[in-house]
């Protein structure tokens, strides 16, 4: 299936309470070589036919406006998968 | 003439009803708004109350900030409906651009639910006109996500245009910067604040107070300011 995959980060600066206790627990398993780790989220968009230009400018402004907040986000990478 | 106060309901929406009963006790009407009805039914203010708005997906208040009431609601707001956001409906604003900032998780990760002291710091709002300058205030707090965040020229002008409406008093519950604990847009109609000021309105329900437990009552004095502002307009 056609689809655009929208990835969404939390801003560098910001604490994500979600990664850091994934690290937590990685370094009580003996992980001891990963330094940090983020979540975000990877959202798809998916169509019913092929993935156009308009189609990947559209959904990178859906990533800015509204899956991401600018405040606390940033959108990392618009894809297709045709 | 009896004052018109709109409650908006989204799928999800926790404290709709409390927010009803406390309009009542203040003396006004309070009008059941439903969140795909794009229509404000001539309501003289609007109350977004607190929840977990279509499950909090996305991110909390982000798909209510896109429902077809909210688009009135900002339309409205910019033509100075006075509009009080509270907890989610605090969220709701920051993601409809009536608000700036925006809300995270709570620093320390928890669900935070108690009495909290505020300081009533701008009392030139429509929410908060009965209030005295500086006065404080003591209404329940119950958020998961309610630490505010905004970048540092937004933060310069929060506190140089005098927009902080409330904050935190005794320990900050959620890490919020400079203690926020809500805001007013320039114009003043509109206020967002995380705390619960519809809990806090009819003795025996309301938080401890030195007179006597459960007798704190000074939520109801948000909803008597916007009645004062709407009757005196």
């Amino acid at each position: 299936m056609p689809k655009i995959i929208v990835e969404v980060m939390p801003k560098e600066v910001l604490l994500d309470p979600a990664g850091k206790s994934v690290n937590n627990a990685l370094h009580r398993k003996g992980h001891k070589d990963i330094t940090a780790v983020r979540i975000g989220k990877r959202i798809e968009l998916h169509f019913d036919r092929a993935v156009t230009d308009a189609d990947i400018a559209e959904a990178q402004q859906i990533g800015e406006s509204f899956l991401s907040n600018a405040v606390i986000e940033d959108v990392v990478s618009v894809t297709v998968q045709n | 003439m009896t004052i018109k106060i709109g409650v908006v309901t989204f799928p999800g929406t926790l404290d709709d009803r409390d927010a009803q009963r406390a309009v009542r006790i203040a003396g006004a009407e309070a009008v059941p708004l439903w969140h795909a009805d794009a229509n404000l039914h001539k309501v003289d203010a609007v109350v977004l109350p607190g929840g977990f708005s279509y499950g909090d997906y996305l991110r909390c208040g982000a798909i209510a900030a896109q429902a077809p009431v909210t688009a009135e609601i900002v339309k409205a707001a910019n033509g100075g409906l006075p509009v009080l956001g509270i907890c989610n409906g605090f969220q709701v604003l920051v993601e409809a651009h009536l608000l700036p900032g925006g809300l995270i998780r709570n620093e320390k990760q928890h669900f935070i639910c108690r009495d909290q002291r505020l300081r009533v710091e701008n009392v030139n709002t429509p929410w908060t006109n009965q209030f005295t300058q500086n006065e404080e205030i003591t209404i329940p707090l119950k958020n998961g996500e309610g630490g505010y965040i905004a970048n540092p020229e937004t933060l310069k002008r929060l506190e140089g245009e005098g927009l902080v409406a409330f904050r935190y008093l005794d320990s900050n519950p959620n890490g919020s910067m400079n203690d926020i604990a809500g805001l007013r847009n320039e114009r003043g109609n509109v206020v967002g604040l995380m705390p619960h000021p519809e809990h806090a309105v009819e003795p025996g329900f309301g938080p401890d107070s030195s007179v006597a437990m459960k007798s704190g009552i000074d939520g109801l004095k948000f909803f008597t300011s916007v009645i004062n502002s709407l009757v005196n307009a």
